[in-house]
C-alpha cells in the first residue's frame, strides 16, 4: 500500500511537469523552480507534511520536498530564535541535499573525466 | 512563398514528440524512483534501527550519490533523454545538473571553471526556494503563530 502511494504520487507530479514540458516554453530549469516553489506554497499551507504522511519516499524525493524542507526550517527557526531564526534555521533541514549534492558532485569531479 | 504558407510548412516538417507517450514514460520513471526510495527508506529503518526523518535524509543522500556517480560514469544523460520529467523532477535531476555543469567545465580549471558553473542550473531551484521559503515562512508566521 505505502508503495503504491508512493509510486502514484511520484509519478502524478512527473506526469504534470511532463505535460509542462511539452506543451510550454519552459526549460527542464523552470519546471524545476516551479515545483520547488510550490513545496514551500504547500509547505505554508500544512500539506506536504500530509503528502509525505501519504506518500513516503515519493513524496521526500521530489524535488518539491526541497521546498518544504526550506520552509518548513525557516517556520521553525522563527518559534525558536526569532527574526534570526527565519535566516539560521532556513537552510536546516536541507542541509542535507545540498551538502550532500556539493560535496559528492566535486569528489566525482576530481575522479571523473568529462565525455567529450 | 509567402510567410504562411512557410510557417505551415515549417509545422509540417518538425516531427511530432509524443507528447501523451512522454507523459506514461515519465509517469512510470518517476513512480519507479518514489518506489525504490521508499524501499530504500524502509531497508534502513529495519535493517539499521533509523527513525523515520533520518532514514528519510540518508535516502536523499543515497539518490543523489547514484544519481551523480551515473551521471559521472556518463550514461545518466541518455536516461534523463528518454525519461525526461520522470528523472528531472525527483533529487536525481539535481544532483544530475550539479554533477554535469561541474564535469563539463573542469576543463575551464578549479575557480572560473568548476567553481563559477557549480550552480549554473541547478542555482535557480536553490535561489527561488530559498526566496520563496522565506517569504511563505513570514507569512505562516504571521498567520499561525
Amino acid at each position: 500500500m505505502n508503495f503504491l502511494c508512493a509510486f502514484l504520487f511520484a509519478g502524478i507530479l512527473c506526469f504534470f511537469a511532463q505535460l509542462i514540458l511539452d506543451n510550454s516554453k519552459l526549460t527542464p530549469g523552470h519546471v524545476t523552480s516551479l515545483f520547488t516553489v510550490l513545496g514551500a506554497l504547500f509547505g505554508f499551507l500544512n500539506l506536504y507534511d500530509k503528502f509525505i504522511d501519504f506518500a513516503g519516499g515519493g513524496a521526500t524525493v521530489i524535488i518539491s520536498n526541497f521546498g518544504y524542507m526550506l520552509y518548513k526550517g525557516a517556520f521553525l527557526g522563527f518559534q525558536e530564535n526569532g527574526i534570526l531564526g527565519l535566516f539560521s534555521g532556513l537552510l536546516s533541514y536541507s542541509s542535507c541535499a545540498i551538502a550532500g549534492a556539493v560535496i559528492i558532485a566535486f569528489v566525482f569531479t576530481l575522479l571523473f573525466k568529462p565525455k567529450d | 512563398m509567402n510567410k504562411d504558407e512557410y510557417k505551415k510548412l515549417v509545422s509540417r516538417l518538425t516531427p511530432k514528440e509524443m507528447k501523451s507517450k512522454n507523459a506514461i514514460v515519465a509517469f512510470l520513471v518517476g513512480g519507479l524512483i518514489g518506489v525504490l526510495t521508499e524501499l530504500v527508506i524502509i531497508i534502513l529503518m529495519e535493517c539499521f534501527g533509523l527513525s523515520r526523518v533520518d532514514a528519510c535524509s540518508w535516502a536523499c543522500l543515497i539518490v543523489i550519490f547514484i544519481a551523480s556517480l551515473f551521471t559521472a560514469l556518463g550514461f545518466f544523460d541518455n536516461w534523463v533523454t528518454k525519461a525526461k520529467a520522470g528523472l528531472i523532477l525527483p533529487t536525481t535531476g539535481f544532483a544530475h545538473s550539479v554533477m554535469s555543469s561541474a564535469l563539463d567545465y573542469k576543463r575551464d580549471g578549479f575557480i572560473t571553471g568548476i567553481g563559477a558553473n557549480f550552480f549554473k542550473l541547478a542555482g535557480s531551484v536553490i535561489l527561488y526556494g530559498i526566496v520563496s521559503a522565506f517569504f511563505f515562512a513570514i507569512l505562516g508566521v504571521v498567520l499561525y503563530g
